[in-house]
């Protein structure tokens, strides 16, 4: 039961630090609001994808990719616990080095997924219509952000400064975003840019929420689930580890 | 013994940190490491906490073994580090919560023990507020009764007053020898401050360069050096004519100063300064730490500026980039 307690001690915290620092949360809702917005509404006013309004059909991948930078960018906490040597008062106590890391993991799917939560509120001026599809919805959310948060950490628990977390950061973000298929249909791509769409874990997870969002999917949603169980996985096992290994 | 060290190392790629430590630790002590900055103090501790892994040799805590049962040592220890740990962005009391939680403190005493705490290191009235708006000293404070929560058998105080102004170093001291009556539990402090280990200490062990030079209780290593002790400086004393003098047990040149050992200094100044010539200075004095350390390390201890301490990180890392 003490692991769980633990778990649960450092979840908490997280979620402490996350509500105190209200810019954190602001400033996560802002730019989600001008890609769709400006960028949805600018390309929507010529563009229309099989149908669907362009600012309609981006929205799915608008609340992935507020997740991804979230999740991703949530590893940089680890470098300042470090920093702010908290990370050492934590080494210290008789926890589990892997249930530090889900403790960690859970806080930043919390956050990442409460920020998403704000986004499906603001869905019908996009005039985007949920209904119970939102639980399956946050399912695969969920299980996305595991991994992306695990996949964040592991560069937090390597890296030694902010400055090189935020490089390393955005030359994996970015390149996960635009293959995403976040801000365009995956049919009908060059081949080799095909290839690289579907080694991006990402590509699965805006998949399946534009299917459940708006009926337009390009997989299965079990293969979308398989792929992204798979890559959470990998990456809170890769995470554990480099956790055990972290030099504090 | 609570502590029982076996020829503890710690070898990093091209410095030897810690050469072979052995120590024994009894129940309820005050146990002082002694030593200038960059001896091995924390080091030691680091591997005694379960954070850094010996190059070789092994310690037993409470009977657990520090390479073989790392999460039993842990329950066993509280740590201060020399550093502050503690969450700024959170209250005290939550600080505390976060590690009632994570050493599992049972649910029905949690807030008791919480508070009791609290109250110890007097920061109750203030538990509710953001650490970041505590002083230096309330910090430290947060500190030790964040190292105190889970009842302990051993408390780890890592510099506990570095960076602290002396009237802060004076009330930290006084809440350490209070917790010790009260809390009842055995204390290992690393300091480099003399002082500090002779106010605070029952045993102390110099370290210098990684071993330990000398174990004893203060007064018996004051003892050791056998008399008063007159400091001299000049450039030229008369060495041969002193070392005649029948009262003279010691003499040592160093630095361009030259100290003597004898009995009843104060009896013989007179004596000794017709004999050494010119002198630039002269010190009296009974023997202190500084004087053991001088005898077993074989050169004069300094005192330096920290080593980056934690007052210094504190400034550095007020904010972070959240």
């Amino acid at each position: 039961m003490s692991e769980l307690t633990g778990i649960y001690a450092i979840w908490e915290r997280e979620l402490r630090v996350f509500y105190r620092e209200k810019s954190r949360i602001i400033s996560s809702i802002i730019s989600p609001l001008f890609w769709l917005i400006i960028f949805g509404s600018g390309l929507g006013s010529s563009v229309s994808i099989s149908g669907t309004n362009y600012q309609v059909f981006i929205f799915p991948g608008i609340i992935v990719m507020s997740c991804l930078f979230t999740s991703m960018f949530y590893g940089v906490y680890v470098i300042w616990d470090k920093k702010l040597d908290f990370l050492k008062g934590v080494m210290v106590a008789p926890l589990k080095r892997s249930s530090i890391f889900f403790g960690k993991v859970l806080g930043g799917v919390t956050d990442a997924l409460l920020q998403a939560t704000i986004l499906f509120i603001l869905a019908p001026f996009f005039k985007v219509h949920l209904g119970w599809n939102l639980i399956l919805i946050y399912i695969f959310l969920f299980v996305l952000v595991f991994g992306l948060v695990s996949l964040g950490l592991i560069f937090g628990s390597i890296l030694e400064s902010p400055e090189g977390f935020g490089l390393i950061n955005s030359m994996v973000t970015f390149p996960l975003f635009f293959l995403s298929g976040a801000l365009f249909p995956l049919s009908n791509l060059p081949s080799w840019l095909t290839i690289f769409t579907r080694i991006d874990p990402v590509t699965y997870g805006v998949d399946a929420i534009r299917y459940l969002m708006l009926g337009n999917g390009t997989f299965s949603l079990v293969l979308d689930m398989i792929f992204l169980l798979l890559f959470a996985a990998i990456t809170s096992i890769i995470g554990t580890y480099c956790f055990k290994k972290m030099r504090i | 013994m609570v502590i029982e060290t076996k020829n503890l190392k710690k070898k990093y790629d091209d410095l030897v940190a810690v050469r072979g430590i052995n120590l024994k630790v009894k129940q309820g002590e005050i146990f002082g490491l002694l030593g200038p900055n960059g001896a091995g103090k924390t080091t030691t501790l680091m591997m005694l906490a379960t954070l850094l892994e010996p190059t070789s040799g092994t310690a037993l805590i409470n009977g657990y073994d520090i390479r073989k049962q790392p999460d039993k040592v842990r329950r066993q220890i509280g740590m201060v580090f020399q550093d502050p740990s503690s969450d700024d962005i959170l209250t005290g009391y939550e600080n505390l919560r976060l590690h009632a939680l994570m050493y599992d403190v049972e649910k029905s005493i949690r807030k008791k023990r919480i508070n009791e705490v609290l109250r110890m290191v007097d920061i109750y009235d203030r538990k509710d507020e953001l650490v970041r708006h505590y002083s230096g000293g309330m910090r430290r404070r947060l500190e030790i009764a964040r190292g105190l929560l889970h009842h302990p058998k051993v408390l780890f105080l890592d510099e506990p007053t570095l960076g602290l102004d002396p009237s802060g170093r004076k009330q930290a001291w006084g809440y350490i020898e209070k917790l010790v009556q009260t809390e009842k539990i055995t204390v290992i402090i690393t300091t480099h401050y003399m002082e500090e280990a002779d106010k605070l200490c029952d045993r102390i062990a110099i370290i210098d360069f990684g071993k330990v030079v000398a174990i004893d209780t203060p007064e018996n290593l004051k003892k050791q050096i056998g008399g008063d002790i007159i400091k001299i400086k000049s450039d030229n004393v008369n060495v041969q004519g002193i070392k005649k003098l029948k009262f003279v047990m010691k003499l040592k040149q160093i630095d361009g100063f030259t100290q003597i050992t004898l009995k009843n200094a104060n009896e013989h100044l007179q004596e000794v300064l017709a004999i050494a010539g010119k002198v630039d200075s002269v010190e009296v004095h009974s023997p202190t730490l500084d004087d053991v350390f001088l005898h077993y390390a074989g050169r004069e201890y300094r005192e330096e500026g920290g080593e980056g301490g934690w007052a210094d990180r504190a400034m550095t890392y007020q904010s972070r980039g959240r």
